[in-house]
């Protein structure tokens, strides 16, 4: 018999075959699986309170301001037992992070993130206002911090971004605000002027809920 | 351009999400508490720009070496069966992620936790408060050792208890790599009726669950239980053009 006479295939919907040879090597790209997100339960003040934990900006520095707000359920009561964490860039639009692709800043006094409780009925995050950070196409973004919501009854944290109510001309000009519905889903990333910084509550469901953004 | 936007030369990474079957959801029914929570509006998409690649650097001021040992505290040593709970923290492409601040937290060994609002009638132990600190090292590893929690009622329905578990919190490099999680034991016979547990699609169940580890375990002294946690990784970076021509 003729070794290179191979008979045809018989007909049939195609069977892959199964396996690979072991080389070693991998023929596409290592991918894990990442670990589920869980709720932090009604116990976070265990393992997630710092003293200083409330202070993106220190005590004295030149510019600080407080950002003070409430977390409503849906029913519209006050959430005793969230945490807000917020994270953001310095008056230059610089993030102290190794991760930015410009060099770690370094502000005086600035470290760029909080840990806040609602155990008061409120949180507070002492900070400095950011500056304008690109916007990856050219542009600038108007002042934002990214803010982090966890609580019981939250299975995954939900992810929000505070703009200030005195940068209207850069909020007309931002890009992510701009991809917003209308006008009313911008009004709840808004914060507002107080006394002595800014206000933001987050609404988690109603009328009013805040615009949460998937990451 | 796959993994990247430019920012006026800047190349930034895009972190990729689990696809959505995979991912645990915000809200749950049969987990009572997410009913007014749980966001009911779909979240609107956020590339990923400067803001969201970068993240704090939680050094290694905040955690004490003591922090990794939970079983010692306030002068005694805590009551219940000793662990030693131990991983890698990985991103989704299987980089180890070094200094990341882990923290943990969980009940005793009676099911308790140390806080004034769990008065369920199981004994609090003056020598565990439940807390527990560490960064990884150098190859993403972490570990410390503890006491077994016990399962606890908790009112979502009649009978319901959770499963033994650790609550973990951890940081990665970046806004989006944050993960608040936790750690169940094999085998727990009360995982069939536990939302928050089964709130997690199928699939990825058995990524929440630590295996016994017999080559830690310590002779005499703790069982030991491993578990790696993975954050998501940044899409994988292109190659870079090759213009010589040599295509071999």
């Amino acid at each position: 018999m003729n070794p290179l006479d191979v008979p045809p295939d018989p007909p049939g919907p195609f069977q892959p075959r199964t396996g690979q040879r072991g080389t070693g090597f991998l023929t596409g790209p290592l991918r894990l699986g990442t670990t589920p997100s869980a709720t932090v339960g009604p116990y976070l003040a265990i393992g997630l309170t710092w003293p200083d934990g409330e202070w993106a900006a220190a005590e004295g520095t030149e510019g600080g301001v407080w950002i003070r707000g409430r977390v409503f359920d849906g029913a519209g009561d006050v959430v005793p037992d969230a945490m807000v964490e917020t994270w953001q860039a310095d008056p230059d639009g610089g993030f102290p992070s190794p991760e930015d692709p410009r060099g770690p800043s370094s502000y005086p006094g600035f470290r760029g993130y909080a840990r806040a409780q609602t155990l008061s009925g409120e949180f507070a995050v002492h900070t400095i206002k950011p500056g304008r950070v690109p916007d990856g196409d050219g542009g600038l973004q108007a002042p934002h911090v990214d803010v982090s919501v966890f609580a019981r009854g939250l299975l995954d944290r939900v992810v929000t971004r505070i703009y200030f109510a005195d940068e209207a001309e850069a909020n007309a000009d931002d890009v992510v605000l701009r991809a917003l519905p209308d006008d009313a889903a911008r009004q709840t990333l808004i914060a507002t002027p107080t006394v002595d910084g800014y206000r933001f509550d987050i609404h988690l469901q109603g009328e009013r809920e805040t615009v949460f953004f998937a990451v | 351009m796959t993994g990247t936007t430019s920012a006026g030369g800047l190349h930034v990474p895009r972190y990729l999400r689990e696809p959505e079957a995979l991912r645990t959801p915000v809200g749950f029914p049969e987990y009572r508490s997410t009913g007014l929570r749980a966001p009911l509006r779909t979240p609107v998409d956020l590339p990923h720009r400067l803001t969201e690649v970068t993240g704090p650097v939680l050094g290694e001021d905040r955690v004490r070496p003591e922090d990794a040992d939970l079983t010692f505290r306030s002068g005694g040593e805590a009551i219940g069966q000793r662990i030693l709970v131990h991983g890698r923290v990985l991103d989704s492409n299987g980089r180890p992620v070094p200094g990341a601040l882990v923290e943990v937290w969980q009940a005793n060994a009676a099911g308790r936790y140390r806080h004034v609002v769990d008065n369920w009638p199981a004994p609090l132990d003056p020598h565990f408060d439940g807390l527990g600190r560490v960064v990884t090292d150098s190859l993403g590893r972490y570990e410390f050792m503890t006491i077994k929690p016990g399962a606890y009622p908790w009112g979502n329905h009649h009978n319901a208890w959770r499963p033994a578990h650790i609550h973990f919190s951890l940081f990665g490099r970046a806004f989006t790599q944050r993960l608040v999680t936790q750690m169940y034991f094999p085998d727990d016979p009360l995982f069939g009726q536990d939302p928050i547990f089964n709130a997690i699609p199928a699939a990825a169940r058995h990524r929440a669950i630590s295996r016994y580890s017999l080559e830690r375990t310590q002779d005499n002294w703790a069982l030991a239980f491993e578990w790696d946690i993975v954050l998501r990784g940044a899409d994988q970076t292109p190659f870079e053009t090759d213009d010589d021509g040599d295509v071999a």
